[in-house]
């Protein structure tokens, strides 16, 4: 669709936003390259690129949080000084931030008027911000209960709370940044038509996601950034998603790591009515049933906090549940009293797990340390009774470097100073490599870029060709479909039904996934 | 904030701690009427000046160094042990008990047997702090802190009512076997050229400089010491990779304990010969400044802990033959603890600018 079409008001006017030769660096790394972009007013201009590409750089320089070393930011043709959030906030800019910045126990009125108040008494402005949210509430579809209290709200209300507190505060032009990461899609969807209305009140939205089908949902012009660089900017209507990727990445991508059909053979894992109450007694899976064979990717969908991580806590061993869970045909002990991570990988069972910054890695440990994480006990990695080979573990660290490509090549460089990609590889030649019967493996490509995705795909297709079974839980949908021979969806600690992904499509799973159960699979 | 170099991180940001603490101190001198100057020349003369300073110097080098270690091995693990002052009195007690137990042929042999009483001792006060983190969660500075005062008063009742020999005033123990006495410098052959005068400095110091490369093969190159590592790094993960955080928690205090409690070698059995009220006299408190100035590493340690001696012995003929009041040591400790401490990241970020990449420079 053709930028500024419905604002009447400027329509051959000055871009909304003008960035002219925006450079910052940090240290010796160029963040942000000479990057100059317009954007109509009225229009959703999508960024997109890899992580670590540049895009939160350029958006907090925007906001006003970083300074730029060099260029300028044009605000509806005049150049706009934003030194801090409170000047972006006076030149029309709103955020809405990835990690919403809103107080728990505050109900939404008093969130939205938060740092907005005028005068000393909170009446008069919590009065008139309950117009003002009925009005906007109206106008754009975006109710939500002004007295609820946030904790209480759902993900998808939270952000509509976010963007209401921009509004509130005049913007026109409003940022989000990767705004959809945690909602479900149909939230998705809602948060979509939301745009689309506020791009018809002539807003102008800056909509950065490294998700390639949101940007050719939603947006009428996409900028790719890689390496710090703007590399395109280009009408959504005219590019395809591979053209896009391509772009981000450099090189020719495959979104769909191509597979033959699965060979199922035995059963490797067999759960049978598996329950988990957390700490404060709720209960957080509420009686699965499932059964994973060797040589099949078993995925589950779900939105986030459903009880998958529940799920692949308790079968990597750092969880007590109740039930009975089959390795090969051995149960396994759920009570923890004699079991841990350790004797679960001694069964076979490898974890690949989804928060590899808390869980997989230790983060200020060296690259050939976190080789060693959880396997520090085995043989081969022991010079005697007393003493670790440490030369051994860096041996084997840098044989693994090389076969999953982990860049930088150099096995004493802390995790942390890895990127997500190259982290996520260290975990994965980590526990692929121990060949085992089951793989178990949480989010594998969160903050991973393109390049590496595929790359990850690849191996985790491979491991299931080499007759092993996989356990993938992902709350990407795309990911599931293209990796998965079977897919579960969770919904509240349940299964909610199981389909093959020949026989589904998105719009079934995110059905069940928000827990419209059918009729016909109602007994998984 | 740039990233320093290594050199700079750990020599240049010690250093430059060091001077604004001895420049504060310098102003607080001529503040009271004193003169700095002077103040720096009997410190650096009364401490190693002469081989009777240095003797002193390195007695309380070797007390630092252990519970120095003790704090390092107990940080490795997410443990703040601030019990080293009373883990090191009863490690005093587990001293006494087997020097007093049998009356020793040679030193030789009762100075491995006062190590384990020692150690033990000093574990075992760490033991119930460490079982009441890893099993009911309760912080372990707070228990810790609570057992030094308990350890306090125990060994005062030990040695009022329980050890002091009939008839002697004083609440102590009796004097420790001659079989129990660990040869001070001025006895070692060899050195016994350089230090012709008594000096409390012994033995021990060997121990010590023994248990820092045992403490960093510990740490670094066996499993427990990966294990402690890691679950000081993140408990969550090493919940994830199958290490108990009870055998951590437990072990490296237990180790942490045991460190500070083998520092009563030095004081007990090489020095006083008997056991005595206060023993540590705080040496388990500056432990802590020491594992923090050293980085937590057993190099670092060992140097912070000549530091701190330095300061300690220079700080008291300061007292002794200045105008200036012994007091002022503790002054001086303290701003050191504070400037390597706790203001460690604002000298990052003062000489931070310094370091950024040359083309800046150039600019």
């Amino acid at each position: 669709m053709a930028p500024a079409q419905e604002t009447g008001r400027q329509a051959t006017a000055a871009p909304a936003i003008e960035l002219r030769g925006i450079s910052k660096a940090f240290g010796p790394v160029q963040a942000n390259k000479d990057i100059s972009i317009r954007v109509m007013p009225g229009t959703i201009h999508g960024i997109i690129g890899e992580n670590g590409a540049g895009k939160s750089t350029l958006m907090s320089i925007l906001y006003g949080f970083y300074k730029a070393d060099a260029g300028e930011i044009l605000i509806h043709g005049r150049e706009a000084k934003i030194t801090d959030s409170q000047a972006a906030i006076r030149a029309g800019i709103g955020m809405v931030f990835q990690h919403f910045k809103l107080v728990q126990n505050f109900t939404v009125l008093e969130n939205v008027i938060l740092g907005a108040e005028e005068g000393a008494l909170l009446r008069p402005s919590l009065a008139k911000a309950r117009r003002e949210l009925k009005r906007l509430a109206e106008e754009y579809e975006l109710e939500v209960d002004p007295d609820a209290l946030v904790e209480e709200l759902s993900v998808g209300h939270q952000q509509r709370v976010e963007i209401l507190k921009a509004l509130y505060r005049q913007a026109d032009i409003l940022i989000l940044d990767e705004p959809t990461g945690v909602l479900t899609p149909a939230e998705a969807d809602h948060l979509f038509r939301i745009l689309a209305n506020l791009r018809m009140q002539g807003k102008t939205i800056l909509l950065i996601t490294h998700k390639l089908r949101e940007i050719m949902e939603i947006t009428d012009t996409v900028s790719v950034m890689r390496r710090g660089e703007m590399t395109a900017t280009v009408t959504t209507a005219g590019t395809s998603p591979e053209e896009l990727a391509e772009l981000m990445v450099g090189r020719k991508v495959l979104l769909h790591v191509p597979k033959a059909p699965a060979n199922p053979g035995r059963t490797v894992l067999e759960i049978r009515d598996l329950r988990l109450r957390d700490a404060t007694g709720v209960e957080r899976i509420k009686g699965i049933d499932l059964t994973i064979r060797a040589g099949e990717i078993l995925g589950i969908a779900g939105v986030a906090g459903n009880g998958q991580s529940e799920l692949l806590e308790v079968l990597g061993g750092f969880a007590a549940a109740t039930g009975s869970v089959r390795m090969n045909g051995e149960e396994i002990d759920l009570t923890g009293r004699h079991s841990d991570g350790q004797t679960r990988r001694a069964r076979g069972i490898a974890h690949v797990p989804e928060d590899r910054h808390h869980l997989g890695l230790i983060l200020d440990f060296s690259a050939w340390e976190n080789i060693a994480f959880g396997y520090h006990n085995a043989p081969e990695y022991q010079k005697n009774a007393l003493l670790m080979d440490n030369a051994a573990i860096i041996a084997d660290t840098e044989g693994k470097i090389e076969r999953f490509d982990v860049r930088p090549p150099n096995a004493f460089l802390p995790a942390k100073s890895f990127s997500g990609g190259n982290q996520q590889k260290i975990v994965l030649a980590r526990e692929i490599e121990r060949n085992p019967d089951l793989l178990l493996v949480g989010q594998p490509t969160r903050g991973v870029d393109i390049g590496a995705i595929e790359f990850i795909h690849k191996r985790i297709v491979e491991l299931r060709d080499a007759g092993k079974a996989v356990l993938l839980v992902s709350v990407e949908l795309d990911e599931i479909m293209s990796l998965a021979d079977r897919i579960a969806v969770m919904f509240d600690g349940r299964i909610m039904g199981e389909r093959l992904p020949a026989d589904t499509n998105e719009r079934e799973l995110g059905l069940l996934m928000a827990g419209v159960a059918d009729s016909a699979e109602t007994a998984a | 904030m740039t990233k320093l170099p290594t050199w700079a991180d750990l020599v240049l940001v010690p250093l430059i701690s060091l001077v604004l603490a001895a420049a504060i101190s310098a102003l607080v001198i001529l503040g009271i009427g004193g003169d700095p100057v002077e103040a720096v020349k009997v410190m650096v003369d009364g401490a190693l000046g002469s081989p009777y300073g240095w003797g002193y110097t390195l007695y309380y080098t070797t007390s630092f160094i252990f519970t120095g270690l003790g704090v390092t091995v107990a940080y490795h693990a997410g443990q703040f042990n601030i019990g080293g002052e009373g883990q090191a009195q009863l490690g005093g007690l587990g001293v006494a008990l087997v020097c007093l137990a049998l009356p020793w042929p040679h030193w030789t042999l009762a100075l491995p047997a006062a190590m384990v009483g020692a150690a033990l001792f000093g574990a075992a006060w760490a033991a119930v702090p460490a079982w009441l983190q890893a099993k009911r969660g309760s912080h372990i500075v707070i228990t810790t802190i609570m057992f030094n005062y308990i350890a306090a008063a125990l060994i005062v009742y030990l040695l009022v009512e329980v050890l002091r020999p009939a008839g002697q005033m004083d609440p102590a123990t009796p004097r420790f076997p001659k079989g129990a006495a660990l040869p001070g410098f001025h006895e070692i052959p060899g050195l016994s050229l350089i230090f012709t005068s008594k000096v409390p400095a012994n033995v021990t110091f060997f121990v010590a400089l023994l248990a820092c490369v045992g403490v960093w093969l510990l740490l670094w190159r066996t499993r427990l010491g990966y294990e402690i590592r890691a679950f000081g790094k993140s408990n969550s993960a090493a919940r994830y990779a199958g290490i108990s955080p009870v055998k951590v928690i437990l072990l490296s205090m237990l180790i942490s304990g045991g460190l500070s409690g083998l520092m009563a070698i030095n004081n007990v059995m090489g020095e006083a010969g008997r056991l005595l009220q206060n023993s540590a006299e705080g040496a388990g408190f500056i432990g802590i400044a020491v594992a923090l100035m050293g980085r937590n590493h057993p190099l670092g340690v060992f140097l912070a802990a000549f530091l701190f001696g330095f300061l300690y012995q220079g700080g008291a003929e300061m007292g002794l033959w200045t105008s200036i009041p012994i007091e002022l040591r503790l002054l001086v400790q303290g701003l050191v603890i504070l400037f390597t401490g706790a203001l460690d990241t604002m000298v990052r970020m003062m000489i931070a600018p310094f370091f950024r990449p040359r083309r800046k420079e150039a600019a």
